[in-house]
């Protein structure tokens, strides 16, 4: 069973787990590696079934596999609702299916300490726009402190094994995780701290002064952590939009970005024989990535009449035999507890199901790739104002073109402020960076000269087509900020 | 975005003809040279740099890339650096009725030299048998496998397929 799940050799990727440990599921010894979450080493068992969902009692599994979707919420060593995406897997640890609620233990067994903490800068998010922004600022000389909820720093760029577009001032040419290394190396190097498996839970600023209250997770123990700081950028992030068909609850239906973590990241395999749908620029990523893995890929459907990504990655696959289906959608997904075949359907120019047109597949895994929201819970508790950017994939916070919010001193950088690309997020967290340290003083003839610098790094790259709806979107939340600002003068 | 290119959901020969300038015959007929086959406004630009001879040429970050085929020596450096897989070096100069192609490879298993393959074309369609007549492994772990094709497949055999056993 483990030999088949998990990926020993691959083309680009070398996985070094660490030591093998075991845990329990239900009584029931499985095997994992520490360094890897608990849910990638369930589905490496071959355990599909997290839970059950509170409504329908339907089966749960893995789905997001970055702490986003709570899909993979599971009773971790008595405690109710851990996201075990997340959770890394320990000796000894005892996981239980969590019935339809997560209900609290018996006595509390959770040990907590609490310590304040004073930074200039703090960056919530360690991917592109994070660790840039983190960088940016400590370089001009302001102490800074990053956090994630992940156990990995790197956001989405440590399980993108393809080579990156863009330039060489944006690390073009070299692969995503390996752009995550030489940025981490980067912030170590400059002194920036970071902590992982630190969840941002809440901003309590006031007066103008900002706090946010973080959970520290330490082994088997917590520290919630109260951080005063004068400046915070959100890099949050985005989340995977999901699809409504009969059966998309069942595990097996998976997030093309969920799935590139499980591969790429811990070196298990999703399933055996998949279906993409969406023919944007992740689906077609993922459809090479999986070739890669070992696995067979059956089809690549789109709804529209034409392919959403570059034409490059979708010749990468077409050429390696995957056949994209243009004008089709997924009709329904078959199985009882996990995906066991699909049916796909023809669709007319107004996206309407032709009936007749059915097709059976023998599949057992469907990957979501038809686009990403913003992950904006965290501007929008702080009451960041807002408003909606078709451009941008919904509501968004509006900003200024220094990425700082209609709240004082909270900035934002990357996906949160609008979906885009890695090198857009890259920019934006240098801006973010450099205008605090403009503002607050520190070197601020360099730091204006960073942002001039990454402005018209920033309008190179809008220029190409793919990117001027983005471009148009952020133009608009620009517009609203000062309109906001000007109404409260 | 002109989305007509895109309704085939992937290029071929067709749109490359109409939207790039191709080798001349003469010139194909003196030996190896790259093709790029990139025909978008993406904002990339390794391959200049990657070019030792200066042929690669990109008016901004956005504009597809324009070849000089005179300067171009068919060296193959330019395959494994472009993050698109779509540069592929054509040698019509290699052997009586047959060409040989290098492409860009990131599968397993790599094969080996000598090893009998199938051949696709862009769609991925079966067209021939080809044998590997060259493998490199180039920058980032991408491979460029050179092979040889009938020369009538040369401007269509852009990637292989290992024969099972």
């Amino acid at each position: 069973m483990e030999k088949a799940q998990r990926i020993w050799r691959h083309p680009i990727l070398d996985f070094k787990r660490g030591r093998k440990i075991n845990f329990q599921l239900k009584g029931k010894r499985i095997e994992g590696y520490e360094n890897e979450s608990i849910a990638a080493a369930l589905v490496a068992s071959g355990v599909k079934v997290f839970g059950k969902s509170k409504r329908f009692n339907h089966p749960r599994g893995w789905f997001c596999g970055i702490g986003k979707c709570s899909s993979c919420l599971m009773r971790v060593n008595g405690i109710p609702s851990g996201r075990t995406c997340i959770i890394p897997v320990r000796g000894g640890m005892k996981v239980e299916l969590q019935g339809r609620e997560g209900a609290l233990p018996d006595e509390s067994n959770i040990k907590a300490e609490r310590k304040e903490e004073y930074v200039q800068v703090l960056v919530i998010g360690s991917g592109p726009a994070g660790l840039e922004a983190g960088i940016t600022s400590r370089k001009l000389g302001l102490g800074t402190l990053i956090i994630d909820e992940n156990p990995i720093s790197g956001g989405q760029l440590i399980k993108q094994t393809h080579k990156f577009f863009g330039s060489k001032k944006e690390y073009a040419g070299l692969r995503g995780f390996e752009i995550a290394k030489i940025m981490l190396a980067e912030l170590k190097k400059y002194g920036g701290r970071y902590l992982t498996e630190t969840s941002a839970i809440g901003y309590y600023g006031k007066d103008g002064k900002h706090k946010f209250l973080a959970v520290q997770k330490l082994g088997d123990s917590y520290r919630l952590l109260e951080i005063n700081a004068d400046n915070i950028v959100i890099t949050s992030g985005a989340n995977e939009n999901y699809l409504s068909f009969p059966g998309n609850y069942l595990p097996g239906v998976y997030g093309a970005g969920g799935v590139q973590t499980l591969m790429n990241v811990y070196g298990v395999k999703p399933g055996s024989k998949a279906l993409i749908v969406g023919a944007g620029n992740v689906g077609l990523i993922i459809g090479y990535q999986l070739l890669q893995a070992g696995v067979e890929v059956k089809a690549l459907i789109e709804a529209m009449p034409y392919v959403g990504g570059y034409l490059v990655h979708a010749s990468k696959i077409a050429r390696l035999g995957i056949p994209i289906l243009l004008r089709h959608t997924i009709k329904e997904v078959k199985g009882k507890e996990c995906v066991n075949g699909a049916t796909i359907i023809e669709v007319d120019e107004n996206k309407h199901p032709i009936e007749g047109t059915e097709k059976e597949l023998d599949i057992d895994l469907v990957l979501i790739a038809i686009g990403l929201s913003a992950s904006t819970k965290i501007p929008f508790q702080a009451e960041c104002e807002k408003m909606f950017v078709q451009e941008l994939g919904g509501w968004i916070p509006i900003y200024n073109e220094n990425m700082e919010t209609t709240i004082d001193g909270v900035y934002l950088a990357g996906d949160v402020s609008g979906i885009a690309e890695a090198s857009t997020a890259m920019l934006e967290g240098r801006i973010a960076g450099a205008a605090i340290a403009e503002k607050e003083g520190y070197n601020p003839e360099q730091a204006r000269r960073i942002k001039k610098d990454s402005f018209s790094e920033l309008c190179k790259l809008r220029e190409s087509s793919s990117l001027k709806a983005v471009a148009e979107g952020k133009r608009k939340c620009q517009q609203k900020w000062n309109e906001v600002k000007n109404y409260e003068k | 975005m002109k989305n007509e290119l895109r309704e085939m959901g992937y290029l071929t020969y067709d749109i490359l003809r109409e939207k790039i300038n191709l080798p001349s015959e003469g010139r194909l007929a003196k030996g190896p040279v790259a093709i790029i086959e990139c025909t978008e406004d993406i904002p990339c630009d390794p391959c200049v740099e990657a070019c030792k001879f200066g042929a690669i040429n990109k008016e901004s970050l956005i504009t597809p890339p324009t070849i000089d085929y005179e300067k171009c020596t068919g060296c193959t450096l330019c395959i494994d650096i472009c993050p698109g897989l779509a540069i592929f070096v054509v040698n019509m100069n290699y052997k009586e009725g047959k060409a040989l192609i290098s492409i860009p490879y990131e599968m397993l298993p790599v094969p080996k030299r000598g090893e009998k393959v199938e051949t696709l074309d862009r769609s991925g369609k079966k067209i021939g048998k080809a044998e590997v007549i060259k493998t490199r492994k180039g920058k980032g772990e991408t491979f460029v496998i050179s092979i040889a094709v009938d020369k009538n497949l040369a401007m269509q055999a852009r990637s292989i397929k290992i024969q099972k056993g």
